[in-house]
């Protein structure tokens, strides 16, 4: 190393590692690295694409089928596709986060991220950017699909759908955090919560119904979730055009609740990871 | 940009003299529900200098170095790295550290260059490019900068982890068995630039092993570590002598074994010195 000693790059050049710079840095270094991942396999970037593409066309045949019954409900424009588009924008969300988290785990690669001078919170950062651009990866052709094989036009929705895409990706970093924290604890034994965790707010958000359907006692539950309030504005909006501004209010304070208890549920989870040792055997 | 470009040197001169001792261990413990990984173990490390952490399967070096790089937390004791409580304050040196184990990978999927870009940018590295073409070139991987690190065998892995453990130039180096499961030729090699690279950084590198040659090459200091406890912590020719053997491998199986302490084999080797 001594030959080349007066090379320019024979001493790394540092910067700065603390305040706002460093941590962009670092998130955008992350970022960088799922790009590479993503660019790394074709087959990945179909995958992103093929599910919810799969599951517009299913739902959307149900509604054409539907919309030559006399049920007026069945007849409402977009309903049923709506509610697709919109879950999978909190169901892709939520993997997007989780399995790259867990491709840090299944590539070994978690500890030389922790020894770096990479923070929690920027790691869930990254995570989280990532999350929505891989989401407009996967969504933005399925939603083009969707206008010309359906005639559903999700811009129908107007400004709303921002803040309907916006509260459904918060929703899904609270259940992503929550997901990578027990999978750091628990390693990847725990890998299965990732993939089912989302689905225990399908029943209870009322994607494809409203909240009246369910019991009365099963009702406070529901509306204590906040996709629950996302899909009744939905409605309201597709059904009686009229744009519910107290649901999306609830479903804004809500997640305020369940991205805080998320994230501080990750902390804790990593924290105990580091008391039990199960950071190391991760890695052997 | 306008942030202040500045060298790990730099950063290293920022810290009070009384602070920069790069590594000190006092009381350390780390019990696992019922198992003492590493048992009260006090010791510290000069800059510059070269330290392995010797012993069996199970006696706690891998405990300890990852107590050392704040990925697992001391169940009692403290750990300072060049002053900074590792437990509290382990972002404040993380920059100036650098780690390779062989039980940790680089992403599979990502080409060598990707993955010592994205660890550039993880470690602030201003100059990227050029540190990333040194590296490549004082460490033989120029030719494998395009391939995906999942396609190389052990042996180029092992430079490729070494290259990106030495990205940020960094004044720590922290090892876990740097040549584990490399052929002697490549385990040679590596110990050689390890060497190199301590002698020209002035940095200071810990490294756990049981492989006694690499020890003996390489470390100017050995502490020997058994059931989570230091059972010696001296040169290793000072142990060779005091065990009155000839190698570190012998000086090891007498401690492990309780066969002999430091000076009992005294007699026994003046006589047969004399006979």
């Amino acid at each position: 190393m001594s030959a080349v000693a007066s090379r320019s790059g024979a001493v790394a050049v540092l910067l700065p590692p603390s305040g706002l710079g460093g941590s962009l840095r670092r998130i955008a270094a992350l970022v960088l690295r799922y790009t590479y991942l993503l660019r790394s396999s074709g087959i990945r970037l179909i995958e992103l694409i093929y599910w919810p593409f799969l599951q517009m066309l299913t739902w959307g045949f149900l509604q054409r089928y539907l919309a030559g019954t006399t049920s007026p409900l069945a007849q409402a424009a977009g309903v049923l596709i709506g509610g697709v588009l919109l879950w999978d924008i909190l169901f892709r969300s939520k993997i997007g986060f989780s399995t790259t988290f867990i491709e840090e785990m299944w590539s070994r690669n978690l500890g030389n991220l922790l020894t770096s001078p990479l923070r929690p919170f920027e790691l869930v950062a990254a995570l989280s950017v990532w999350s929505v651009l891989r989401l407009a990866v996967s969504m933005i052709p399925v939603a083009v699909a969707a206008y010309f094989f359906f005639g559903f036009n999700l811009l129908d929705l107007g400004a709303a759908l921002v803040a309907f895409f916006a509260l459904l990706v918060l929703t899904s970093w609270s259940l992503g955090l929550l997901s990578a924290g027990v999978i750091l604890r628990y390693g990847l034994g725990a890998e299965e919560l990732a993939w089912s965790l989302a689905f225990i707010l399908l029943p209870l958000s009322c994607v494809y119904y409203p909240v009246s359907v369910l019991p009365d006692w099963l009702q406070p539950v529901a509306l204590a979730l906040p996709p629950t309030h996302v899909f009744e504005g939905m409605r309201s909006i597709l059904l009686h055009g009229v744009f519910d501004v107290n649901e999306l209010w609830w479903a804004l304070g809500l997640n305020a609740i369940y991205l805080t208890v998320g994230y501080l549920a990750f902390r804790w989870f990593l924290q105990s990871a580091k008391v039990n040792g199960t950071l190391v055997q991760l890695g052997e | 940009m306008d942030e202040r470009v500045t060298t790990s040197q730099d950063l290293a001169e920022t810290v009070p003299v009384a602070e920069t001792i790069p590594v000190a261990v006092k009381d350390l413990t780390k019990v696992y529900g019922t198992v003492t990984a590493v048992n009260d173990i006090t010791f510290s490390l000069k800059p510059r200098s070269t330290v392995a952490l010797l012993g069996g399967n199970g006696a706690g070096k891998t405990t300890t170095i990852a107590m050392l790089l704040g990925l697992v937390v001391p169940t009692s004791g403290e750990v300072r790295v060049f002053g900074a409580d590792m437990a509290r304050n382990r972002y404040q040196v993380a920059q100036r550290i650098n780690f390779q184990s062989p039980y940790v990978d680089l992403p599979m999927r990502l080409t060598v260059r990707q993955n010592l870009t994205v660890y550039a940018g993880l470690y602030g590295v201003a100059n990227q490019a050029e540190r990333i073409a040194f590296l490549a070139e004082d460490l033989q991987i120029e030719g494998l900068l395009d391939r995906p690190t999942g396609k190389l065998s052990a042996g180029q892995k092992t430079r490729v982890g070494l290259a990106k453990a030495l990205l940020n130039s960094p004044e720590l180096l922290l090892l876990d068995e740097p040549t584990a499961s490399l052929d002697p030729d490549t385990a040679d090699w590596v110990r050689q630039k390890l060497k190199d690279y301590a002698n020209s950084r002035g940095a200071t590198i810990l490294f756990a092993s049981h492989n006694m040659a690499e020890v003996e090459r390489l470390a100017d200091r050995v502490i020997l570590l058994d059931a989570g406890r230091i059972l010696e912590d001296d040169t290793p020719s000072v142990l060779i002598e005091a065990y009155d053997r000839e190698t570190l491998e012998e000086v090891f199986l007498d401690v492990v074994r309780g066969r002999a302490q430091r000076g009992e084999r005294d007699g026994a080797g003046q006589a047969r010195k004399a006979s």
